[in-house]
């Protein structure tokens, strides 16, 4: 039942994927990139359930919280501005 | 079996939405609505897979007993559900000011009345 949940979703990361190399700003490529990491997020729960191994679901847990601290500094360095 | 309809369901929404998310990345104009669909509806559908997920595993956890490793996987899942919940429209936020702040206007936009305003 999941397996196939979890392909579906990385062909939406592929379609993601295509914003982050056309997109014109560097905003834009990092909206992409945003919603790439929240699907790979999901994709890594599924896997964990289709698998039943908790350890997926740890990683994921570990990298919702870094992707956060990720797209907080990227967003601090576009803006140019101070910490 | 109503759980298993109830679990479809859900996976069904999460897929469209998700697909929606990535489809509006390349059907909006300009940065500021690429955020909007891009994290909203990431968020919505990400939150039904993983209620989708616990839902599963709920239904596992009942029928194996109380002391079955399928307790961990639940609330393992769970905690992730929180930190999507919480981190991505925190960090969608973030996006959306440091672009603000880079001088992006939307898409046909003359005037910006947020221009000069850059006190928190």
């Amino acid at each position: 039942m999941w397996i196939p949940v979890a392909i579906f979703l990385a062909a939406c990361i592929i379609i993601a994927l295509v914003r982050v190399f056309l997109g014109p700003t560097v905003p834009d490529r990092i909206v992409g990139l945003d919603t790439i990491n929240t699907i790979v997020i999901v994709i890594m729960v599924i896997l964990g359930a289709a698998f039943k191994e908790v350890i997926l679901i740890d990683v994921a847990i570990v990298y919702a919280l870094l992707s956060f601290v990720t797209t907080l500094f990227i967003a601090k360095y576009i803006e140019k501005g101070k910490f | 079996m109503a759980v298993d309809i109830i679990t479809y369901v859900f996976i069904a929404i999460g897929c469209f939405f998700n697909l929606v998310a990535v489809i509006g990345l390349h059907r909006l104009p300009d940065f500021y609505t690429r955020l909007h669909a891009g994290t909203k509806c990431t968020t919505f559908g990400s939150i039904f897979l993983i209620l989708a997920v616990i839902i599963q595993s709920v239904k596992i956890w009942s029928v194996t007993g109380a002391s079955s490793p399928q307790s961990v996987l639940t609330i393992h899942a769970f905690i992730a559900l929180i930190a999507i919940f919480a981190t991505n429209p925190t960090g969608a936020h973030a996006i959306a000011r440091a672009g603000h702040r880079s001088k992006i206007k939307p898409a046909r936009a003359v005037v910006d009345d947020l221009e000069g305003k850059d006190h928190d």
